[in-house]
């Protein structure tokens, strides 16, 4: 097969299969840039997604020049390559889940889904990438190729990233005290503290924000804990945790005020800086799984409606 | 760790006023005085990775979460 595709003159597979790769592999290059923060297992998990893409972009560049010589068969490529792949998404789930049992700040199921659905969307992404810059590669020549792969860098990279919590609410630096032995972050009680040495550690080293949503989608959004524990979760990895084991006292926790539907994070950082927690918990991702468009149905925007009259 | 931990459930009992506690279930500890109270109620956490909660009428309890 791949002889006489060789010496095909101006459709060159050859050309495509260049372009198709060199797109594909960047395309998930700088998607491992973005998801970094997200899920860092470097070096082996970055070579390993790495070699993932390669394999889809060689896959996807190949369907389209073998298709214009009527080799039918090369179709089951992407079918091969689409059953791989669902394989990618069970494998993080599994993984993450095992690490999940001793970790001091847990994911929470929501950020695992979300994860492992981003790894696999990724490779589609490339393929998708692959695909197109090989096929015009392949009919129109080298340089709508690549003019043809970087939109499709673009596009993929639009997609590849989500909202961000600060997108839909306000983060505000919070005040967190204690009534009694009740802790609190600015009026939400978030729960009983009995020891006083615990409390005056908190007192000492705790910190909390208040996530105000900037409207009812938001709200309902804001509402998941799965999201909650995502955002302390990202928190943690980056301030550190003042917690070990035998301490649950220190645990983070989100707490809902239920009239606003704000909601107040408390975490105990090793690092205590409170403008960079701010910024991290905007900057954490809105969870796919957590979110909520009341707004988007007729009948959520009339309850909005008949309400706030 | 194992996942069989005894959780949202009262694990022990610390009490420095007896006559308001009753009932049985989980073990309940006597003690003299308020700086007692605190002390055991310090250690069963400790031993047991639960929390302290202060019903703040002289009775801690002990909660895995």
């Amino acid at each position: 097969m791949s002889q006489h595709l060789i010496a095909y003159g101006a459709r060159s597979l050859w050309l495509a299969v260049v372009l198709g790769l060199a797109a594909g592999v960047s395309v998930r290059i700088r998607l491992l840039k973005v998801d970094y923060r997200i899920y860092p297992t470097y070096p082996a998990g970055v070579v390993s997604h790495i070699a993932l893409g390669f394999i889809a972009a060689f896959l996807a560049s190949l369907p389209v020049p073998a298709l214009d010589h009527k080799e039918f068969t090369a179709i089951t490529f992407l079918a091969l390559a689409a059953q791989q792949f669902r394989e990618i998404r069970a494998m993080e789930r599994q993984s993450l889940e095992e690490l999940e049992k001793l970790l001091l700040v847990p994911r929470g199921g929501d950020y695992i889904e979300g994860i492992a659905k981003v790894f696999e969307a990724r490779n589609y992404l490339v393929m998708m990438t692959s695909l197109v810059a090989s096929a015009v590669g392949y009919f129109f020549g080298l340089v709508p190729g690549l003019l043809a792969g970087v939109v499709m860098m673009l596009i993929s990279v639009h997609f590849g990233q989500g909202h961000t919590v600060g997108e839909i609410a306000d983060v505000r630096p919070a005040k967190l005290s204690f009534d009694g032995t009740l802790m609190k972050i600015d009026d939400i009680v978030v729960m009983e503290i009995g020891l006083p040495e615990m409390r005056q550690i908190i007192s000492e080293r705790g910190m909390a924000v208040i996530l105000v949503p900037r409207n009812d989608d938001a709200r309902d959004t804001l509402a998941s804990p799965g999201q909650s524990q995502a955002i302390l979760h990202n928190a943690s990895t980056i301030l550190g945790v003042y917690r070990d084991v035998d301490t649950p006292e220190f645990m983070p926790l989100a707490r809902r005020d239920l009239n606003s539907g704000k909601v107040g994070l408390y975490l105990m950082p090793m690092l205590r800086d409170q403008e960079v927690f701010r910024e991290i918990v905007a900057r954490s991702p809105v969870l796919e799984s957590s979110l909520r468009r009341p707004l988007a149905t007729a009948l959520g925007r009339r309850a909005k409606r008949e309400v706030d009259q | 760790m194992s996942n069989r931990a005894l959780t949202d459930y009262i694990l022990a009992v610390v009490t420095c006023r007896p006559e308001t506690v009753a009932g049985s279930g989980a073990p309940i500890f006597i003690v003299p005085d308020e700086r007692e109270l605190r002390r055991v109620a310090l250690y069963i956490s400790k031993i047991t990775n639960a929390m302290v909660h202060d019903l703040e009428n002289g009775t801690f309890i002990i909660v895995k979460h």
